[in-house]
């Protein structure tokens, strides 16, 4: 590293009021960065200081700068106005990508490996061992990454396909593959947003590890629990502007919360839900549902107007029982009747026709076209209301578009513009909006706020609840507590069965042991 | 970079952190890995097999040499697009380029007279010539795809379509006869007894290997293809990675038509016309991916040598020359099927 530091009186680290002490300059440090897009102020006087060994949350709702951030700290852009510096040397040009690879290395979301290489090669591509005769050496190659994968303790076959990893696997291999340049600063972008609690549970003790081993890291979620988790110090970013930053230990919920959404908003209340009294109509009835090697003898009632938890981890059956429910899959044995109809096994229009709404666990795979618009989109499931014969009607189309983005409050300029277009959040909306277009009689949810922001979070679930209160029943399926926390009964999964089933009311810790298979006993 | 994991602070730190399931089998992928390249060799056994029953000439050697012959000029092509769809891309224009090379090569050093040559150089340009006119096309494609940004499909498309007037304009529409001794002789000699474009196809299949499966070049043709801009952060130069490999793939098809005009004698209007179908089939059928990133050039020489030899067993078998067309299109549906079952995945 070219190590000229002359350190400005900006870099000290005391500026940013941590209270932690901590020797020497930041690993790495963004100093007043502005950055616009045409007439969009991403980032506004931004500033953020990361110090050696320390775990450094970044938190901001959806548009609050986070990723434009990331992009200017890792170098893939330039800001328009500010300086970064590393270890308190100025960052290197833009166009020096191996200077940029030393120092700093992120694991995005979006996965950066090659689906059909195997692990050794992704690990080491482009850094190819040679023979004597300028070829590639793969025996020395495979050799070299196994080595490598060993050094940071992550078991992944280096001969297999990286496109058979899980998710979990393959951050691993990228964070190895970052440690690898000899960064020893990497920014984690949403790393939990497709993980099972358990293996965020071994994500975390990873984390700690290559922590106790000196590696830094910048942590990017919306999960406010894992902050709290795994983080020592958090940056909050709104309106692309620094709001605070300050040690996790000191700052209470809501006033993270606050600073996220620049109002003194309560975390949501308890739920004030009252279930329906009485006997009322069962809308959706699941009977000894089986299928091999994923969930069995799984049955249970939703009734009108109840909302429904499913929980279970990853792997747990309770996304397959879900989409059983919705016609994605075909169980092998059992019934599900909607509202007095048994739609085909495994045929989703017929399930659609019968009165379900879904809402899929992956909005980028099954949720949304991305390239489609938001009227589109949101009219996908019921293009026979939308015309005769086949043919699409635009203004009524557009009507029924209109009507649902004001009852979703969905951001957007009009029901033209592409899904791709919107954020996360306002994605999300438009996926509820397909799962709500066909007025459902039930409506089927899987993880249905993952990866959404506070607001878009707390609207969703508000959603969920009066959609419920007008009669509809709803089966949530989820892990995530704030999910599980607007229903009024939980069916906790665990190996493809129903193992408890909760009122509302439950200790998250109790839920928590559940679904990770531990006897509740209270 | 070695020295980065030795200097690494942390050598100690290292007690396992499972990384979710165990991954078992560790031998096992990998030998799979390596079966499916070898999943058409069955195939071709059983159809050398099938052929010898029908008719006991098949595996006597000059029916062999036969088969390598006819198949040598279009394995090129098939070598070529190879390249060309692991890097995520596609190229059409190759069978217009495998019959305007020659031809511009023939236009110009034809003597005046014969049909429709010009005579405007000597013979001796014909080869270099041939070749020039496949780079220039490929840094014509390079530059409207890389470049550009324009879809390669319809780049290439309308290449295509151009180049193959182009050599209807300068021919005439008709044929060019009497082509110089140097362009004649790759079609014609014999070494060793094997006809030289069968050496060639081969030493370029073999280099093909080597490129694709052992040089940096080629892995980062896989890189590409399979997911650019993880490519581009490996410090992979994409841009001028694709250049080369539509450049090389033009080159090829030029070698090919000269090839196959050395061995007509002629170069036809139509030389290459519909090759283009049976090279995306052969490529397919040896397993590469239309979406890129995926295939070796060893499946791809199966492909194209499995469609040679079925199509060589029908003509033996009697098959009346009309019907030839409708089987061979059968058979490579067939063998689609076939090769999804056996290799388990969908075709993308």
């Amino acid at each position: 590293m070219n190590g000229s530091g002359q350190s400005s009186p900006r870099s000290s680290p005391a500026r940013n009021g941590d209270g932690r002490a901590r020797s020497g300059p930041p690993v790495a440090e963004a100093i007043d960065i502005s950055k616009r897009y045409g007439s969009t102020v991403a980032l506004d006087q931004a500033r953020i200081s990361v110090l050696s060994g320390e775990t450094h949350a970044l938190v901001g709702r959806n548009g609050a700068g986070k990723s434009t951030l990331v992009s200017i700290l890792t170098g893939l852009q330039a800001a328009d106005a500010g300086q970064i510096r590393f270890a308190g040397a100025d960052a290197p040009r833009l166009s020096d990508r191996d200077a940029w690879r030393q120092r700093v290395a992120c694991v995005y979301q979006k996965s950066t490996i090659i689906p059909e290489l195997t692990v050794a090669e992704n690990l080491l591509l482009n850094r190819y061992d040679r023979g004597r005769s300028g070829l590639i050496n793969w025996r020395a190659l495979r050799q070299r990454a196994r080595e490598l994968l060993a050094l940071w303790s992550v078991d992944v076959d280096v001969d297999s396909r990286a496109g058979d990893l899980s998710v979990e696997q393959r951050q691993f291999v990228e964070i190895a593959r970052a440690l690898s340049f000899g960064a020893r600063f990497i920014v984690l972008d949403e790393p939990t947003a497709q993980l099972d609690a358990a293996a965020i549970a071994r994500l975390f003790d990873h984390i700690r590890d290559l922590q106790q081993q000196g590696v830094t890291f910048l942590f990017i979620s919306h999960h406010l629990q894992e902050i709290y988790e795994i983080c020592d110090v958090v940056t909050v970013f709104r309106d692309a502007r620094h709001i605070i930053t300050a040690p996790v230990a000191g700052l209470p919920r809501n006033d993270l919360v606050a600073a996220m959404t620049g109002e003194a908003a309560a975390l949501r209340a308890a739920p004030t839900r009252t279930a329906p009294a009485g006997p009322v109509e069962v809308v959706l009835e699941v009977s000894q549902l089986g299928m091999n090697g994923s969930y069995a003898d799984v049955s249970f009632q939703v009734r009108s107007g109840e909302i429904v938890g499913l929980a279970g981890a990853g792997g747990s059956g309770r996304t397959a029982v879900a989409e059983s429910v919705v016609g994605l899959r075909a169980p092998d044995t059992g019934t599900v009747t909607v509202g007095g109809h048994r739609p085909r096994p495994g045929d989703v229009s017929a399930a659609l026709a019968a009165g379900v709404g879904f809402v899929p666990q992956d909005r980028h795979h099954q949720g949304l076209v991305p390239g489609m618009s938001i009227a589109d989109n949101a009219t996908l499931t019921i293009p026979d209301r939308l015309g005769r014969a086949g043919f699409l009607s635009a203004h009524r189309r557009d009507a029924v578009a209109n009507r649902l983005i004001d009852d979703l409050a969905i951001k957007t300029p009009g029901p033209d513009l592409q899904v791709s277009g919107l954020s996360g959040g306002n994605q999300q909306k438009v996926v509820m909006a397909r799962a709500l277009a066909n007025d459902p009689r039930v409506l089927v949810l899987v993880t249905p706020t993952a990866g959404v922001d506070v607001r878009s979070k707390e609207f969703l679930l508000n959603k969920v609840d009066e959609v419920a209160d007008a009669g509809t029943g709803v089966l949530v399926a989820s892990d995530e507590l704030d999910d599980l926390r607007i229903c009024d009964r939980v069916l906790v999964m665990f190996q493809g069965r129903i193992v408890a089933e909760m009122p509302t009311g439950w200790r998250d810790h109790d839920l928590v042991a559940a679904m990770e298979g531990l006897t509740v006993d209270a | 970079m070695p020295e980065t994991m030795t200097s690494a602070n942390a050598a100690a730190g290292g007690e396992a952190v499972a990384a979710g399931p165990p991954s078992g089998r560790r031998v096992g992928k990998l030998a799979i890995a390596r079966l499916r390249d070898l999943a058409l060799v069955p195939a071709i056994v059983l159809i050398a097999i099938v052929g010898q029953i029908i008719n006991s000439v098949f595996l006597q050697p000059d029916n062999l040499i036969n088969i390598a012959q006819t198949m040598s000029e279009i394995a090129l092509l098939v070598l070529a697009q190879t390249i060309v769809l692991v890097a995520g891309k596609m190229d059409l224009s190759l069978e217009s380029t495998f019959g305007l090379a020659p031809g511009v090569a023939a236009w110009l050093t034809v003597a005046v007279g014969a049909g429709h040559g010009t005579g405007l150089l000597s013979g001796a340009w014909s080869i270099p010539i041939t070749l020039l006119v496949g780079a220039l096309i490929g840094i014509a494609n390079a530059a409207l795809i890389v470049r550009f940004g324009l879809h390669g499909f319809i780049v290439t498309l309308g290449m295509l379509i151009v180049l193959r007037g182009l050599l209807t304009g300068i021919s005439g529409g008709q044929t060019f006869f009497n082509l110089p001794e140097s362009m004649m002789y790759l079609g014609t000699a014999v070494w060793l007894g094997v006809p030289a474009s069968i050496w060639i196809c081969l030493a370029l299949f073999a280099a093909g290997i080597v490129l694709l499966g052992y040089t940096g070049f080629g892995r980062s043709l896989y890189a590409i293809g399979g997911n650019v801009d993880a490519a581009k952060a490996a410090g992979i130069r994409t841009d001028r990675v694709l250049w080369a490999a539509l450049i090389i793939a033009s080159v090829l098809a030029a070698l090919g038509g000269l090839l196959l005009s050395g061995r007509l004698a002629s170069v036809a209007a139509s030389q290459g016309n519909g090759a283009i179908f049976t090279v995306f089939a052969a490529a397919v059928i040896g397993g590469v991916s239309l979406n890129g990133g995926k295939g070796t050039m060893f499946g791809a020489f199966t492909g194209i040598l499995l469609l040679f030899m079925i199509q060589n067993v029908l003509t033996l078998a009697g098959v009346p020359a009309q019907w030839i067309g409708a089987l061979n299109g059968a058979i490579i549906l067939v063998a689609l099927v076939v090769s999804r079952i056996t290799g388990g995945k969908a075709h993308e």
